[in-house]
């Protein structure tokens, strides 16, 4: 049961990486690409759990309760805010993108295509 | 979206189908891997790793900042953080430049609609209206607070935004340019990087090391407190909320008032 | 583990698969809205109440927000 929260990271880059690989839509490919980022902040959250810790505040509990790991929880925060603003300049590419071909479908996308 | 036809295959290309199950077998193999790999990690709930429990024990002593994730954002790993900040930073000024106004196309300027102020239902105006106020109060508290409770400048700086968009829905396009310039928030973007750089250098001259906490420490729990901590935060702050307010305009822009000829022709 | 964790562990794997599930992009963006707040659940969940504002307010508003303006920019 203590290995759940791996698990769930796992299955939720498959699942993201499904979405990605079958989409016929550019805006879907990219809101799947942010649910793969999730993925990593549940892992990376899931490492610094400990039992029974408490959140790494300590203007109302003694300094000396054990608390959960505060590195990995600024890691995830930064991480948090910067990918939203690189899913939208990917948005924004496909906002260009589909002004110039008209179509926001992948497979028709190929610059080989003649 | 889903029923559209598929385009015709080129010789040799893979069917939908096919690519399905060909993905399906390879997270198969991947999903394995990685399940295998992370079972060599320990439990989930008995283990931390020790850097973190370093900074729980010694973190408010040293750098008098209640909230130990603020702490390791803006002092321990500052230079992180400088790093993560100019990403955020060319992302935003990335996007700017992709959607500029290209030279087929025209801006057409935005009258104040009439029609608008009766379709927009009076409720979601007078609750538009009235959450400005509380948003951009909770912004600054969240911001300034960043090194007692959970906050700092990155959520802040997203919070404000908001306000600006709860603009937007409570009224129209007019009224949210008018509380916008662009080069105010332009401005409070790389005024807001520059401050952050500014901050560390100020370490470097005094103490010898770049992004050094060098200002006095107060008392834990004061609001006056942890030297360059509660700067930092405010700096990226204005930097955060400033970028995805310039976001959110370049956005609205090109749906509302850049259009090609031939939409305005249809 | 607590019940808590238990519950938004298996809401946040049902919310990834409901957002990729999700084809239309419209629907989509409401869906991943809703995603992002049981993500907020589980990160409170594991004490780390900076990551789950940060993740409320960016995967709940400002990214539904920019889906919504580019769908409607591209429809256009």
């Amino acid at each position: 049961m203590s290995f759940l929260p791996y698990v769930v990271a796992v299955w939720v880059c498959m699942v993201g990486l499904y979405g990605i690989v079958t989409s016929r839509h550019l805006i879907h490919t990219i809101v799947c690409l942010s649910v793969v980022q999730s993925s990593t902040y549940v892992l990376l959250l899931a490492i610094g759990y400990r039992e029974g810790g408490a959140a790494p505040v300590f203007i109302d509990i003694p300094r000396n309760t054990p608390a959960v790991d505060p590195v990995v929880q600024a890691l995830t925060l930064t991480d948090v805010v910067v990918g939203g603003a690189v899913t939208a300049l990917l948005l924004a590419i496909a906002v260009q993108l589909e002004k110039h071909l008209n179509t926001l479908d992948p497979d028709e996308l190929d610059p080989l295509r003649d | 979206m889903s029923d559209r036809p598929a385009p015709a295959r080129r010789p040799g290309e893979l069917s939908f189908e096919g690519r399905r199950r060909l993905f399906l077998a390879g997270a198969a193999v991947l999903g394995g891997l990685m399940l295998w790999g992370l079972g060599g990690l320990p439990d989930f709930d008995s283990f931390t790793p020790l850097y973190g429990q370093v900074i729980n024990h010694v973190g408010v002593q040293e750098t008098s900042a209640t909230a130990a994730v603020s702490a390791v954002n803006f002092d321990y790993r500052g230079f992180d953080t400088l790093g993560e900040e100019f990403i955020l930073f060319a992302a935003v000024l990335v996007l700017a430049l992709l959607l500029r106004r290209l030279g087929e196309e025209h801006t057409t300027p935005l009258r104040k609609d009439p029609r608008r102020a009766h379709t927009t239902s009076a409720a979601v105006r007078l609750t538009c209206y009235m959450l400005v106020g509380p948003t951009v109060l909770l912004a600054i508290y969240i911001t300034g607070h960043g090194h007692l409770t959970p906050g700092g400048g990155f959520q802040g700086g997203v919070i404000a935004a908001t306000a600006l968009l709860l603009v937007y829905l409570g009224s129209d396009y007019p009224t949210m340019q008018r509380l916008r310039p662009l080069s105010l928030v332009e401005t409070a973007k790389a005024g807001g990087a520059l401050g952050f750089v500014l901050i560390g250098l100020g370490g470097l001259i005094a103490s010898g090391s770049y992004l050094q906490n060098f200002l006095p420490l107060g008392e834990p729990g004061e609001l006056v407190a942890a030297g360059t901590i509660p700067l930092l935060s405010i700096a990226v702050g204005i930097e955060v909320s400033g970028g995805f307010v310039l976001l959110l305009s370049e956005f609205l822009d090109q749906l509302l008032v850049i259009k090609r000829k031939r939409d305005t022709a249809a | 583990m607590t019940a808590v964790q238990l519950v938004a562990l298996l809401l946040v794997a049902l919310g990834a698969a409901a957002t990729v599930a999700a084809r239309d992009p419209v629907r989509q963006a409401v869906v991943v809205s809703l995603y992002g707040l049981t993500l907020g659940i589980l990160f409170f969940a594991f004490q780390a109440p900076d990551v789950a504002l940060s993740n409320i307010v960016i995967g709940a508003v400002a990214l539904p927000t920019m889906i919504m303006l580019a769908i409607a920019k591209t429809r256009q």
